[in-house]
């Protein structure tokens, strides 16, 4: 331990090794992984095969169609529990992102729907002529498939860019997110001519699939489920990165990451918008599924829903976040079948036990069970002590 | 990349007036704090590779002049010159690129993280994005390192959360360390620890001295004694003793009379007081020949009643 002075030249030597692509131990090392690893990947297996293969078969049209939505609310919850969860950044409106990604794709399906040289269906209600000049571009399918993910993305960046440079942060960021959202909201409501008001927008087809179609609404879970896999994936990555290190860092000491040399606002901003980029993708697949979008879709409380799933389901885990988007949803749609008002408070008492004596959520369950585990086998061997150093400081 | 090729040999850059070349210059630096003068007219040269200390009583401004140097505070009036660069106007993070590291009076590490990701992160500072979002595989060669230099290799796997008060203290100077700055700030690096844990702190930086500058801002006046090449001393916001010798800094009067019987105000030399009467007095570090035994400093220590009250100025060290 006294190697305070010990030449640090020997040192490099015991530098790790990069594993190497491709040879035998491929498949070991990439597909079973380390010892660690096959719990969590034999999991993945199973809840892969359930939504792949044994949903599809079992759930019926309706069921399979809740399902699929309450997929798209998992992919929001991934986003949070990036930004909230590993980069302490409480967004309290991401229905604003969900709503962008959302209207970009509605009204580009609007356009799909009209008759050949027809106007899109929601102009019928405001008796409006012409074309709205911001609807022209999303005519084109890759334009709008590009503006479901960018258009959140830089509007992120943009109020990252200037909030975190003013070092806001903790409850004023979430209170100006919040605001945000209910601002958007005012927005829509206002330009009734432009976005269909309160009335939202309504979508019948989706890049040629019938929507009214139970075989084409499969198709659609699928494509649902691959989007999920998709910002499940990128998530990961970024959270086992040096990158996912370093935020966790902000969270814990902006000021020292800053005199590590890194800028705070850079690496916020960047979890910031992959967030939001994630509630835009949800917002797109969103519309389809249920078939419209409109504010009440998108305010203050399914914001505040939003990041509720997340609590439940551990917001430091991506799997917890997907977890609880699912249940409580399910949850949700449950109760409200037995009791139509009961929803409300159920939700309200399920946030406040989490927050009370589960801050971990599902996930901080599944640890501690795992933990729990650990703990029964290792006992009788001691346990690694910190280090000697302290044993040698208390002597 | 590892070792700045303008270093001069080792016996050349220790204490040699003839060829000193003052790798961070302060000239005429003053600050103000709403109407309040926390710093006057400051000047302070640190030679290239040498162990400056940086001593006053509380409220002198020595922190101050550290969150000016890394670029936390904007200067009023006056120059901060870091290879023959300047260094105010200069977003904090820029600084550190220019080779400027600082730690914090209480030791900030990223509790949740591992040391060893501790390490890697402050390693990786001149990755781009892309890089970052790769997964990290084994370790660097400058993270090893670190962990050898501060005795940590056994526990780079924990969280730092779970290291004793001394171990944080040097992850963060090992972070630092992974940097290979050219000027290493160090805020009171041994306040609260046990004496074993401050001669182990005095060696690491001692090694660490080796490729760098380093400043250290101390109350502990045993610790400045046997481990600095240079002394400044500050007084509400002045210099009062500038580049001196430890043995200067212990024989001039003035010093002795107003930070030496202020020291009595102050919880870190006298609880390290308390700590030290124990122990048999250290002996003065083979490299620095004119310091005498620790005599004449705690002496003052104990008794000073000519000492003028300490002033209601003192505030802004802590904030």
């Amino acid at each position: 331990m006294s190697s305070a002075t010990d030449d640090p030249a020997t040192a490099p030597a015991a530098a790790g090794t990069t594993p190497e692509g491709g040879g035998p131990g491929w498949f070991r090392r990439n597909v079973v992984g380390t010892k660690a690893d096959v719990g969590p990947r034999i999991a993945f297996a199973i809840i892969a095969f359930l939504l792949i293969v044994v949903a599809p078969a079992m759930l019926s049209s309706f069921r399979l169609d809740l399902l699929a939505k309450y997929l798209v609310f998992a992919i929001v919850a991934v986003g949070i529990a990036l930004a909230w969860g590993r980069g302490g950044m409480l967004v309290l409106g991401q229905g604003l992102f969900f709503g962008l990604g959302g209207y970009v794709m509605a009204m580009h399906l609007q356009l799909a729907d009209a008759p050949e040289g027809q106007n899109p269906m929601f102009m019928s209600l405001t008796g409006a002529e012409d074309l709205p000049g911001l609807w022209k571009p999303f005519e084109s399918p890759v334009f709008t498939l590009i503006m479901v993910v960018v258009l959140p993305m830089a509007v992120a960046t943009l109020l990252g860019l200037l909030v975190f440079r003013s070092r806001v942060r903790g409850p004023y960021f979430a209170i100006l997110t919040q605001a945000l959202a209910a601002a958007f909201v005012i927005l829509l409501v206002g330009q009734q001519d432009l976005t269909g008001g309160t009335n939202g927008l309504t979508v019948s087809t989706f890049f040629g699939l019938d929507l009214a179609d139970s075989g084409d609404k499969l198709t659609l879970y699928f494509v649902v489920l691959a989007a999920l896999l998709v910002v499940f994936l990128i998530a990961r990555q970024m959270v086992r990165s040096r990158y996912g290190k370093l935020l966790v860092a902000v969270r814990d000491g902006e000021d020292r990451v800053r005199f590590l040399g890194y800028s705070p606002t850079t690496v916020k901003v960047v979890a910031f918008a992959s967030a939001a980029g994630m509630a835009g993708i949800a917002g797109a697949l969103f519309v389809p599924i249920v078939g419209i979008i409109s504010p009440t879709s998108l305010g203050i409380v399914p914001s505040i829903e939003m990041v509720i799933w997340v609590a439940v389901g551990g917001r430091i885990s991506m799997a917890g976040a997907i977890a609880g988007a699912v249940l409580v949803n399910f949850a949700k749609t449950e109760l409200s079948e037995q009791f139509p008002s009961g929803w409300l408070y159920a939700q309200g008492l399920l946030f406040i036990l989490v927050v009370a004596f589960a801050p971990a959520g599902l996930a901080g369950a599944g640890a501690w069970l795992k933990g729990w585990r650990e703990r029964r086998g290792a006992r009788g061997t001691s346990g690694p002590g910190i280090t000697g150093r302290t044993a040698e400081e208390a002597a | 990349m590892s070792t700045p090729t303008t270093t001069p040999p080792e016996a050349a850059k220790k204490r040699d007036p003839t060829a000193p070349w003052p790798i961070l210059q302060i000239r005429g630096l003053g600050v103000t704090f709403g109407g309040f003068q926390a710093l006057t007219d400051v000047d302070l040269d640190a030679r290239q590779g040498e162990v400056h200390f940086l001593i006053g009583p509380n409220g002198a401004g020595k922190t101050t002049l550290v969150d000016i140097i890394t670029g936390l505070t904007k200067p009023t009036t006056g120059s901060v010159k870091f290879d023959d660069q300047e260094l105010t106007g200069h977003k904090e993070h820029r600084i550190v690129h220019m080779g400027v590291g600082r730690s914090f009076q209480a030791a900030t590490v990223f509790e949740t993280l591992t040391v060893a990701e501790n390490l890697d992160i402050a390693a990786s500072f001149r990755m781009g994005l892309r890089s970052l979002l790769r997964q990290r595989r084994g370790m660097r060669p400058e993270v090893v390192e670190a962990l050898e230099v501060t005795g940590l290799r056994d526990v780079a796997d924990r969280p730092a959360g779970e290291l004793a008060h001394g171990q944080k203290q040097w992850l963060e100077i090992g972070m630092l360390f992974t940097q290979k700055p050219r000027l290493l700030l160090l805020d009171e690096p041994v306040a609260g620890m046990s004496p074993d844990e401050r001669t182990r702190t005095g060696e690491l930086v001692r090694f660490v001295a080796k490729d760098c500058t380093v400043l250290v801002v101390e109350h502990d006046m045993d610790f400045m004694r046997r481990f600095a090449d240079r002394v400044t001393v500050l007084h509400e916001g002045k210099v009062l003793k500038a580049d001196a010798t430890v043995a200067e800094v212990q024989a001039d009067a003035t010093v002795q009379e107003v930070y030496i019987g202020r020291a009595k105000d102050d919880r870190n030399s006298v609880s390290r007081g308390a700590a030290d009467a124990g122990e048999a007095p250290f002996a003065p570090p083979a490299d620095d020949p004119d310091a005498p035994g620790p005599a004449p400093l705690d002496a003052g220590v104990t008794d000073a009643p000519g000492a003028p009250p300490a002033s209601a100025t003192t505030k802004e060290e802590d904030a």
